[in-house]
């Protein structure tokens, strides 16, 4: 038999007919996830062909990028601040129901951001095909799904057929080494990674993510690892599934029960790229060199480890404009820059075990004068479980937000937005032009890096508080 | 969707690379319900300031941008997001096609699914249009080329299946509705 990727393996076992030299294949989905933002118009779709939902068992869908994370506005004792936002959460509700899609909406308690509530919910399972009209839908790979984000056309295809004509990507393998120092985070690994793939590194490509380092990771640093996948320009990215992977899963609601858990598992056990089996490119990382990385650019393929120096790039203008952006200059230095915003949330960095290594950061300490704070959590179990565990008291005694889940200021589509000229430090993905708001300058960096900031106002190395 | 082939257009030339989706169309505008007149805030933040006014020395603020439908752009262009907004937006405002040594791969897709074409050609060729905005091209998608001033002929590739849907007016989403029996039997095998 032919030595196989994991990924080939997850590829073939949903080719409802193959591809050809003049038609893509066709690929069957086993999970759609859907939200608020990228659903209305392939609703309407159905609704002006007359089509119905294919698969409603397969479709799942919640509300988290323009919904807000104020629990008043949560609440309903407020009116939600963005009009056009209300709005376009009343048609996810209207669309749900008149189709029949199950949806977590905002009086669920399983609720969240929608890349943390299927693998919590236990709906993403290794060998699935996973798709949504959201490009950190990657982020389920870490299961050893292969999970990709979409247009609205194609959710609307989703929606008509559980099916979706693709060309088959190539792969490339990121080949770990060693194991991350102290203190220096999943987060840290994946910017690194994308710092040396650059943003383009991986376009046309499903990587699959191996070695020591990333065995070592617990599920929620692996789905930070995935999750960024799309920042490096890949389709996908994976993560053969494990012990870890399975003692994530076995008490998740919607995981296999009794003997189909047993079944399941037998065939999970098979996801894992055989030996021998070639991938189209390899890239190797040694993590045990890694220190806490920050982002100083436009984009996250400008990072750097948090002691080194902006670097020059003489006589390109396009880098030159992003500095101008960021307001910083070649060789200035990214420790001790002051910050205004720290960010703690999003798909990225909004699980309990990253707020748990913030919390114990804030424990004991305050928010740093003139700065905001604003912590998010991914979905409302992890926001129960922190309050719980009591990481909320710790955040909000040391004079940090502590806010409803929801995408918040990752994408400011909800209010949670950053101000011109301040400087963000956040766990979020992206540190696009504007991203968190008009003039915004976000600088992405681990939930630690983010607490210290907060503590200190400034850029710091995190490890001297761990 | 109405067939494509031919696009008879002068350039307009934004020379970055990396430009994202996010700048195509601020996420702030990503709260609508519809696909319609999302022209208007086709790179908003570059088109206009923080108070709405129009800034005169961006290129699509500037008279020469009139009437144009191909985009130039510099390498991995359309990275980011998934939003299928950035083309909406990109044909709302007049554009039929943009060009670049690398797009990224979504927005690609998405942009197929819209007619608007994506097309991508070597770096030498791409080095040439970014240095020479306003050319005047002239592309044929049956044939795959895109014709110079001079009248170089530049190949470039796409997706057989969408370039036959383009060409045709064809909807992708009829093509996957008639593998209903296909479909069906994909699903009782899985569940078998």
């Amino acid at each position: 038999m032919t030595a196989k990727t994991l990924f080939e393996k997850v590829w073939e076992q949903h080719e409802v007919v193959p591809e050809t030299v003049d038609t893509p294949a066709v690929l069957y989905i086993d999970l759609h996830l859907v939200h608020e933002v990228t659903s209305p118009q392939a609703f309407a779709l159905l609704n002006e062909q007359g089509l119905k939902v294919r698969r409603l068992d397969r479709t799942l869908a919640t509300m988290d990028h323009s919904t807000p994370t104020d629990p008043a506005e949560i609440a309903g004792r407020v009116p939600i601040r963005v009009a056009s936002a209300a709005a376009q959460i009343k048609q996810l509700e209207a669309n749900c129901k008149a189709f029949g899609v199950e949806l977590l909406g905002l009086d669920s308690g399983d609720r969240g951001i929608v890349h943390i509530i299927g693998p919590e919910q236990g709906a993403t399972q290794p060998g699935k095909t996973i798709v949504c009209g959201d490009s950190h839908t990657a982020t389920h790979g870490a299961f050893g799904a292969l999970a990709f984000g979409i247009g609205t056309t194609e959710v609307g295809h989703v929606l008509a057929t559980q099916c979706l004509l693709q060309r088959r990507p190539k792969t490339l393998a990121i080949n770990t080494s060693g194991k991350l120092p102290a203190g220096v985070t999943a987060k840290d690994l994946i910017l690194a990674i994308i710092g040396k793939i650059g943003v383009s590194g991986g376009t046309g490509h499903v990587m699959e993510y191996r070695g020591p380092a990333i065995e070592a990771l617990s599920m929620d640093g692996r789905m930070t690892v995935c999750n960024m996948s799309i920042e490096a320009g890949a389709r996908a990215g994976m993560i053969a599934p494990d012990a870890t992977t399975y003692e994530y899963l076995k008490n998740t609601p919607r995981a296999p029960k009794g003997a189909d858990w047993d079944r399941a598992l037998a065939k999970w056990n098979q996801l894992r790229t055989d030996a021998g089996a070639k991938f189209d490119r390899e890239v190797s990382i040694d993590a045990t060199s890694l220190e806490p990385m920050i982002t100083y650019g436009t984009h996250p393929g400008m990072v750097l480890p948090l002691s080194a120096q902006v670097p020059d790039q003489p006589g390109d203008p396009v880098f030159k404009k992003a500095l101008d952006y960021m307001g910083l200059q070649p060789g200035d230095a990214l420790k001790g820059k002051a910050v205004q915003v720290v960010f703690i949330g999003s798909c990225t960095n909004a699980r309990l075990s990253d707020l748990e290594l913030a919390a114990q950061i804030f424990n004991g300490r305050k928010v740093a004068n003139g700065v905001r704070v604003l912590v998010v959590p991914g979905s409302q179990r992890i926001k129960r479980e922190a309050e719980a565990r009591g990481l909320a008291k710790i955040f909000t005694d040391a004079g940090a937000e502590w806010r409803e889940s929801g995408c918040s200021m990752c994408i400011g589509m909800n209010g949670d937005l950053v101000g011109k000229g301040q400087y963000s430090v956040s766990t979020s993905n992206r540190n696009f032009e504007g991203r968190q708001g008009q003039g915004a300058r976000t600088l992405l960096a681990s939930p630690a890096t983010a607490a210290a900031a907060a503590v200190t106002g400034r850029i710091t190395d995190p490890r001297q508080f761990l | 969707m109405e067939p494509i082939n031919i696009i008879d257009s002068k350039t307009i030339v934004l020379p970055f690379t990396d430009i994202d989706t996010d700048q195509i169309i601020p996420a702030r505008f990503l709260t609508t319900t519809t696909k319609e007149g999302l022209g208007k805030n086709a790179f908003a933040d570059w088109r206009y300031d923080a108070q709405g006014n129009v800034k005169s020395d961006f290129i699509l603020n500037q008279p020469a941008a009139k009437g144009c439908a191909i985009l130039v752009a510099g390498r991995n262009f359309g990275c980011g997001s998934s939003r299928e907004h950035a083309p909406w937006s990109l044909l709302d405002y007049g554009f039929r096609a943009v060009i670049s040594s690398e797009i990224a791969d979504i927005f690609r897709s998405n942009s197929l699914k819209n007619g608007l074409l994506p097309i991508v050609v070597d770096e030498t060729a791409h080095k040439w249009l970014l240095a020479n905005p306003g050319a005047q091209l002239h592309v044929n998608l049956s044939e795959n080329t895109l014709t110079l001033p001079d009248g170089t002929k530049v190949k470039f590739p796409i997706e057989a299946f969408a370039r036959y849907c383009l060409l045709n007016g064809v909807d992708e989403l009829g093509y996957l509705l008639k593998q209903a029996d296909a479909i069906g039997k994909f699903e009782q095998k899985a569940s078998a």
